[in-house]
């Protein structure tokens, strides 16, 4: 069998091996379903939701958040690396606010946004777009400070204009390194709809969660975590399409190949 | 005014970097389609020549001449390729070739078009489509001379362009830059610490002194008969001849860079 099918399998094992410590417990008594409801229920209680078709509005929502905040925040981190990257001057006056800002815990600010933009979507997609938004920035501004001086002197002595330069040298340079943080951005997407939905909103997986633990419904609780595990997992899945498509030019790592 | 013929002529220049002089009065006329190489020891200011050739450095003293006219700002008419590796990496190899091309404000198919027969002309075909990891360093040597060349400078400017490849890729390379020189003569300026390879190449070779301050110590025409076979000819006598000749003027130089240098 290939390396890549062991590793598969003995991935498979734990996970079932770990699912069924769990489901016997239950079943012997030795842990409380209150607390740890058993794996069993929770496949029934995602059942039940996924005919239901409020669940699949939630998902949509969440969905829907995420992407936005996704797209806003790498688009206005970019754009804010690229101009900090080309101009020492401005890198050197806007990067302790910079900081100051990045340094503040986000999801603090989940409450203030919707007291500003209300409980609908804006104030989810604003949280969101503050985790993107200094991912996509530093790694811009690495990736534009970094390109390799010889190529820019190569891109130069064939006369490059300004806007070639950033078009076909610095734009591409800095894409490697904002696709090498896209799963570490959807991450953050995910976390700031998610969170922002579960402090206060009326739709979404986080609002899910949130009713479940007003209740005390660990089943319900337990199973929007898992519902939320299998969503990141396919989002990831598609940013990985993504990345190799876009940088097919890259040098296969060692390890691979 | 300066000679007419003349695609280069630098005449008592002197190249300065804030107290220190690089280049201390040089001067070199470079005649339409000649080739010509410049030999030193390390550190004797042959890079900053081609650098004050294309305008991004300003003599201290002394007149950069191009095609008679005095050169102010970047020079128009030249093509420089360097030492290291310069390709976008992004980029496949028809799409470095054409590069400039885009840069000048070309679509990228019209690009494309034309840069194939010169990826062609440099034994690149088929290549087409391969990104520069996938190629050797003698290939990407290739694919960088034919997008210097892809833009018909009148003047072309190499600075050690081989010097990273081994001796058959160097030769392969050899044979490739004069099949094409031969076709389409322009003037030609290569940079080189190899006496073998200039003296391969070129109708005249240059030696300047061991720096700083350098100067011109000799500029000695090669008379080797032209079309050259690359392979044979290092083992003739008038190659040995003249390889003596010349080395007896830049050992000394040689030798008095590695006493400044320690």
């Amino acid at each position: 069998m290939s390396r890549r099918g062991r590793v598969a399998l003995t991935q498979f094992a734990i996970l079932l091996g770990l699912i069924l410590i769990w489901e016997l417990g239950v079943w012997a008594g030795l842990i409380d379903p209150f607390f740890f409801p058993a794996p069993s229920t929770l496949v029934v209680r995602i059942g039940e939701w996924m005919s239901m078709a409020d669940f699949w509005t939630d998902i949509g929502i969440t969905l829907l958040e995420t992407v936005l905040s996704f797209l806003a925040g790498i688009g206005i981190g970019t754009a804010l690396g690229i101009w900090l990257g080309l101009s020492p001057f401005a890198a050197e006056v806007v990067q302790p606010f910079i900081k100051m800002f990045n340094a503040i815990p986000r999801i603090l600010l989940g409450p203030i946004f919707v007291i500003w933009f209300g409980l609908g979507l804006t104030s989810k997609v604003a949280l969101g777009v503050t985790l993107v938004l200094f991912v996509a920035f530093f790694n811009t501004f690495q990736g534009v400070r970094e390109v390799n001086p010889v190529v820019l002197a190569n891109a130069r002595l064939l006369r490059a204009s300004k806007s070639s330069l950033l078009r076909h040298v610095y734009l591409p340079s800095a894409t490697t390194w904002i696709l090498s943080s896209l799963r570490v951005s959807v991450g953050m997407a995910v976390m700031g709809a998610v969170v922002a939905e579960y402090l206060g909103s009326s739709a979404g997986l986080g609002h899910l969660i949130a009713q479940a633990e007003g209740v005390l419904d660990a089943t319900g609780v337990f199973a929007g975590i898992v519902v939320l595990a299998a969503f990141v997992v396919v989002l990831d899945a598609i940013v990985d399409c993504a990345e190799k498509r876009l940088l097919v030019w890259r040098p296969a790592p060692a390890h691979e190949s | 005014m300066g000679r007419p013929g003349l695609a280069v002529d630098l005449h008592e220049v002197m190249i300065r970097f804030g107290d220190f002089t690089a280049v201390k009065s040089m001067n070199l006329q470079v005649a339409e389609t000649e080739f010509v190489a410049v030999v030193g020891p390390t550190g004797c200011g042959k890079s900053t020549i081609l650098n004050t050739v294309t305008g991004l450095l300003k003599p201290a003293a002394g007149d950069v001449r191009i095609f008679g006219k005095s050169l102010t700002g970047l020079n128009g008419q030249s093509g420089y390729m360097l030492q290291q590796e310069g390709l976008l990496p992004w980029k496949t190899a028809q799409d470095n070739v054409g590069l400039g091309l885009v840069f000048q404000g070309s679509s990228i198919p019209k690009a494309r078009e034309q840069a194939r027969p010169w990826l062609a002309k440099v034994g690149l075909k088929g290549f087409e489509k391969r990104y520069p990891h996938q190629l050797s360093g003698g290939q990407r040597k290739r694919v960088a001379m034919a997008q210097t060349l892809i833009m018909e400078p009148k003047i072309v400017l190499m600075d050690e362009p081989f010097s990273a490849l081994d001796v058959h890729t160097r030769r392969l390379m050899h044979r490739i830059l004069l099949d094409l020189w031969q076709a389409d003569r322009r003037s030609l300026i290569f940079i080189t610490h190899d006496l073998d390879e200039a003296i391969t190449l070129a109708d005249r070779v240059v030696v300047m002194s061991a720096g700083p301050a350098s100067r011109m110590v000799a500029d000695v025409r090669i008379t080797l008969p032209r079309p050259r076979d690359v392979s044979a000819l290092q083992t003739t006598d008038e190659f040995v001849a003249l390889y003596r000749e010349i080395w007896s003027l830049l050992g000394a130089e040689v030798e008095k860079s590695y006493v400044t240098q320690g």
